[in-house]
This record gives C-alpha cells, sequence and structure tokens, in this order.
C-alpha cells in the first residue's frame, strides 16, 4: 500500500528536475472550468479530468487549468474558458470528448473550436 | 446531481468560498447497521443565526447574480430522500459543519460515486488550504491530511504530475478501497 514515505523518495528525485520545470514560456496558456452547482451537476467534473489528462499526456507544462466558481450562464454549463493570445473563448456544453478535441486542436494547435464557442450555441 | 461524491464536492467548494485553510471531509459506512454518513466540517467565515435557519432554502444565496442556491438544497434532498437526515451546525467566525446520514440499502441512496477522484480535485486545485479527509467501514479506516504531504513536499506543487499520480494512487489504496465498491 502506498505510503508518505514513499512521497518522501518522490521528493528527492524531484528536486533535480524542478529547475527545468519552471523555464515556463512567456505565451501561457490559461484554462478556467466552472464549478460551482451548476457546473458540477452539468458534468464539469469530468471534463475537468479529461483537460488535466490530455495536459499530462502531452507534457503541456505551458498550460494552466484551474476552476472557478459560476461564470453566470448557468443553462450553458459545463462551460470552459480558454485565455491564449490575449483573447478569451468560452466553450459551452462541454463534456469530456469535446474538452479533449478544444485541447489539441485550440491549445495545441491554435485552431479555435468555433463548433463549441458560446456565440454559436446559445 | 448523480452522484453523492459530487455533493461533497459542491458542499466543499462553499467552505473555499467561506475562505477555509482546513476542510474535514470524512466518510463512514457502517454495513450492519445498513447506514452512512459524510461530514464536511470547515474552519472559514461560518455564518449568522438568521442566514443558517434559511440556508437550505433553494432562494437564499450569497451570490449577488442571481437569487437561488442549489447546493445545501440538493445535498439535504440527498439524504432525506434516502432515509437519512441532514444537519448543519455554524458560527460566525468560527467555521460551518454539514453532516448527513444515509440509509445504505435505501432504493433512492444516490451512489457515493468518484470520491478519490473528488477528494483528489479538491487537493490539487487548492493548493493554498488544507484537506483532512477521512474513510472507515467499521473495520478498517485510512485517512489522508495535506498539512503531512506538505511538510514533506516544501516548496514542490501538488500539481505537479508525479505528485499528482502519487495522490491518486494513494487516495485510492487508503480511502476509497475501504468501500470496496460497496456504496
Amino acid at each position: 500500500m502506498k505510503s508518505l514515505e514513499e512521497l518522501r523518495a518522490l521528493r528527492e528525485k524531484m528536486k533535480s528536475q524542478t529547475d527545468n520545470r519552471s523555464v515556463a514560456s512567456g505565451d501561457e496558456t490559461v484554462i478556467k472550468v466552472g464549478m460551482a452547482t451548476c457546473g458540477i451537476a452539468a458534468g464539469a467534473r469530468p471534463v475537468l479530468d479529461a483537460l488535466l489528462d490530455e495536459a499530462d499526456k502531452r507534457h503541456l507544462h505551458n498550460v494552466s487549468i484551474s476552476q472557478t466558481g459560476c461564470i453566470g450562464m448557468c443553462r450553458l454549463e459545463p462551460i470552459v474558458e480558454v485565455y491564449k493570445g490575449g483573447n478569451k473563448y468560452t466553450y459551452v456544453h462541454m463534456t469530456p470528448e469535446k474538452a479533449r478535441k478544444v485541447m489539441v486542436e485550440h491549445v495545441v494547435n491554435g485552431n479555435v473550436c468555433k463548433e463549441f464557442l458560446v456565440g454559436e450555441n446559445s | 446531481m448523480r452522484e453523492l461524491a459530487l455533493n461533497i464536492l459542491d458542499i466543499a467548494e462553499n467552505s473555499l468560498s467561506a475562505g477555509a485553510t482546513l476542510i474535514e471531509i470524512a466518510v463512514t459506512a457502517d454495513f450492519a447497521a445498513d447506514r452512512m454518513r459524510i461530514a464536511i466540517r470547515d474552519n472559514g467565515k461560518g455564518m449568522s443565526a438568521e442566514m443558517l435557519a434559511r440556508v437550505t432554502d433553494p432562494f437564499t444565496t450569497t451570490r449577488t447574480t442571481r437569487k437561488v442556491g442549489m447546493g445545501l438544497p440538493l445535498f439535504k434532498y440527498s439524504a432525506e430522500s434516502a432515509g437519512g437526515s441532514f444537519h448543519i451546525e455554524s458560527e460566525e467566525g468560527k467555521g460551518t459543519y454539514v453532516w448527513a446520514e444515509y440509509c445504505i440499502s435505501h432504493v433512492d441512496r444516490m451512489p457515493l460515486g468518484d470520491f478519490g477522484g473528488v477528494i483528489l480535485q479538491l487537493i490539487t486545485q487548492n493548493p493554498s488550504v488544507d484537506f483532512s479527509v477521512f474513510a472507515a467501514n467499521g473495520e478498517r479506516d485510512g485517512a489522508l491530511d495535506t498539512r503531512d504531504v506538505r511538510d514533506i513536499l516544501g516548496d514542490i506543487p501538488f500539481n505537479t504530475p508525479e505528485v499528482r499520480s502519487f495522490l491518486k494512487e494513494y487516495i485510492k489504496e487508503n480511502l476509497t478501497d475501504i468501500f470496496g465498491g460497496r456504496l
């Protein structure tokens, strides 16, 4: 069974790596997932999990993924906001599959997934 | 809400909004007595007696954007529709304590769901807040206290991939496996 002792060993191993990690480029992408009652009930948790999973899988160190409160359009939840290149993109009615597509198409390749944006769906 | 774990997430989010620095979450099951209990205690700003009296009314909320707040009412409903009960205590400046009991075998009791995933999310997404999580089934119990993890990790953040995957395994083996999928 996993114990906190293993964590101590992990820390020793990671000490040498932390320096490389902090050299992130200036063009960081920030992603926020609405995680209030409305978002949670609509399925925001699996969406957040999918985003984190894609970021891990693709080793995207210049992407910051976090959660936020109610974004204000409860009927369009789950909502994912992507801040990239000085712009904000609001993706609505997200699912884990759509979230993965946004990660690949938009965050990695820079092509906005227009079909999921709020303007197309409200 | 389709999982009790999502209710836990939602109530813990309230604690975070209340400025809590420590959130204690306990899920305990007594299979012999057919009862389970979910408890969430925080050291946030708490609320007045007047607010406490109407906090489970869906038309009460601290939000200013609209007049409905469904978190606590949904949690209360999840327990009361499953042969259980709901309780809340709060004191301004001290914190809030919410707990609910369920009849495990009740046909309308929601499954616990992805409890481990919710705990992992809370811990990794809120690095400045401490969580003390406890799970017990009457025979065996397990715990995770982020203060212990913080002592070991120092300045390495909880959301680095290596730490996250350690925590994921740790939570599974020490917390969720205790229920063996029976909740």
